[in-house]
This record gives structure tokens, C-alpha cells and sequence, in this order.
């Protein structure tokens, strides 16, 4: 993963880090699927590596496949990532260790999702049975967030078609 | 891409595995891996495979763009619906408790609908931005 991110980085040509921004998602999958989040690596899969590709495809189509030529020097960007990296790395040493069973996540609502998930919502798949009924507010919400955003794009691009 | 064949025969081929994967994916939710969000994209990725092999028209024509649309609105409108209408039967709002004759049940019907419900607006959105863009470079092409 890491190979890649800089081949993207390095890369001028724009399809090539579009192929290679699809290799990073199916790499990224992998990783999911090896900490068992197989729903989350289905969606990677399926969205970072499939449809945006398809859409960053058609993005280039519409603007040329070669990157503009830098207007000025990138220090101030790449000093304020790595200061921003640095503070993310020393903000997850204070974590707690993964998959530690006595973590504040894993003591508050989670071992009443696991015994008593199955009792009461007769659904096997606890990732179903928490996505759907115990966070159906939160699930509605994304719900309406994937229409909005989907209405917001129609919006933006109907009227440019309109106006030519 | 039209005239390849051998992209044609094998479009044709896998198209109805994809779809039924996707189906899949949708209603074995409460027991494997699953749900609407994926199953929507997975149903979204094969009609957007479809129309890139067989162009744009035959897409629109296989799933035309007010079916698209109305697919947004309609999957909010069955997730709110289901909130409603766990209201209606003397809940609260996304009580799916009420909504069979014993709770195990109702919890079953009401996930169902809910998972409906964000499978039409998700790949609803997927196809139409697929549309747009694919529509757009159509336009810049015929000027």
C-alpha cells in the first residue's frame, strides 16, 4: 500500500494514479477482510475500487489525462501534513491496545449487542442487527445524507446543462 | 466497446450473476456478510458495467433515468415510511417491535424494509452520477 501511495504521489500521467488509486482500494479490502470487517471490506471493494474508478474514469474523459504544472514550491503543504501525520501517530499511542477486551468501546453498549442481540432481534449478523435496528436513526440519517448529496450533484450539473 | 464481441458475450453472461449477487447480498444480510448499501453498489457496478460495454443509450434504456430519480427518493421515503409506520402500530419512530405479531418478527420485517430502503437510494445515486458524468462527456463529444 504504501508502494503505491507514492507511485501516486510521483505519478504525472492522471490515469495511471486513477489505476492506481483502484489497486490501493483492493489492497485496502484485503486489510479489512483480515480484521474480519468483511461488510466494510465489501464496500471498499465495491465502491473505492469499483464505481469511483468508474467515475474518476469518466471525470478524466471530461478533462484531460496530463496534471497541471505546479504554480509554486510545496514545503508549507508537505511541512503541515507531516505535522498533522505527526500529531494523528502520537494521538493513537494514547489508544487503547487493539482488540484489548477491557477497552471504553467494548464495555458500554457492546456486550449487550452481542448476548442479547440475537435474543432480541432474531438476526445472526450483529453488524446487520446494529446497523438496522439499534442505529436505525443513525442509518436513516446516512440514508438521507447518500440522497442529499446525490441531489446536490443533480442540481449542480443539470443546470450547467440547461445554460450551454 | 461496442464491437467487441468478446466483451459483448461475456457482459451478457455475467450480467444476471451480478444482479442475482446483489440480490444476494441484499436478503442474506441477517445471516452473512451483507445489506442494503453494499447490495445497492454491487446492483449500481452492474448496471454501470452494462452500459459502459453496450454504451450509454442502452444503459438509459435498460434503466431509464426518471426510474433513476424517482429510485432517490422512493428509498428514503420507504426507510421513513417504516419509521412511520412503527408509529402508526403504537410504537415509536423505527419501533420495529410492533410490526409482526411477536417481536423476533417485526424486528425481521422491519430491518427488511429499512435495508429496501437504503438499497434504492444507494444505487439510485450510484447510477445517476454515473449518468451525469457519462452524459456529460456525450454532450462535450457532440459539440
Amino acid at each position: 500500500m504504501a508502494v503505491t501511495v507514492v507511485a501516486m504521489v510521483l505519478q504525472r500521467n492522471l490515469f495511471s494514479v486513477v489505476v492506481l488509486f483502484g489497486i490501493y482500494s483492493f489492497l485496502m479490502a484485503t486489510v479489512l477482510v483480515a480484521l474480519d470487517a468483511v461488510d466494510v471490506a465489501m464496500t471498499e471493494a465495491a465502491v473505492g475500487a469499483g464505481v469511483s474508478t468508474v467515475l474518476l474514469l469518466g471525470a478524466l474523459h471530461l478533462t484531460g489525462g496530463a496534471e497541471a504544472q505546479r504554480l509554486e514550491r510545496p514545503l508549507l503543504p508537505l511541512v503541515l501534513s507531516i505535522a498533522v501525520g505527526a500529531v494523528l501517530a502520537y494521538g493513537s499511542l494514547g489508544l487503547p491496545a487493539f482488540s484489548d477486551p477491557l477497552a471504553p468501546i467494548h464495555t458500554h453498549v457492546v456486550p449487550r449487542y452481542l448476548n442479547e442481540g440475537l435474543k432480541e432481534t432474531g438476526v445472526p449478523n450483529i453488524v446487520s442487527a446494529v446497523l438496522a435496528s439499534y442505529r436505525g436513526y443513525d442509518t436513516l440519517g446516512e440514508t438521507v445524507v447518500v440522497f442529499t448529496a446525490g441531489a446536490g450533484v443533480i442540481a449542480l450539473l443539470r443546470r450547467r446543462r440547461k445554460s450551454k | 466497446m461496442k464491437d467487441d464481441i468478446i466483451l459483448r458475450v461475456v457482459a451478457k453472461l455475467l450480467m444476471p450473476f451480478m444482479l442475482l449477487f446483489a440480490l444476494y447480498v441484499q436478503f442474506h444480510a441477517d445471516f452473512g456478510p451483507g445489506g442494503g448499501f453494499q447490495a445497492g453498489v454491487i446492483a449500481a457496478a452492474a448496471i454501470v458495467f452494462y452500459a459502459l460495454i453496450f454504451g450509454l443509450p442502452a444503459g438509459l434504456r435498460l434503466v431509464p433515468e426518471w426510474v433513476v430519480e424517482k429510485m432517490l427518493a422512493a428509498g428514503v421515503l420507504v426507510y421513513a415510511g417504516v419509521g412511520l409506520a412503527g408509529l402508526v402500530l403504537g410504537g415509536n419512530y423505527l419501533d420495529y417491535f410492533v410490526l409482526g405479531a411477536d417481536p423476533v418478527s417485526g424486528q425481521h420485517r422491519g430491518i427488511f424494509w429499512v435495508e429496501v430502503g437504503v438499497l434504492l437510494t444507494v444505487a439510485g445515486v450510484m447510477l445517476k452520477l454515473f449518468y451525469m458524468f457519462a452524459g456529460r462527456g456525450r454532450d462535450a463529444e457532440g459539440e
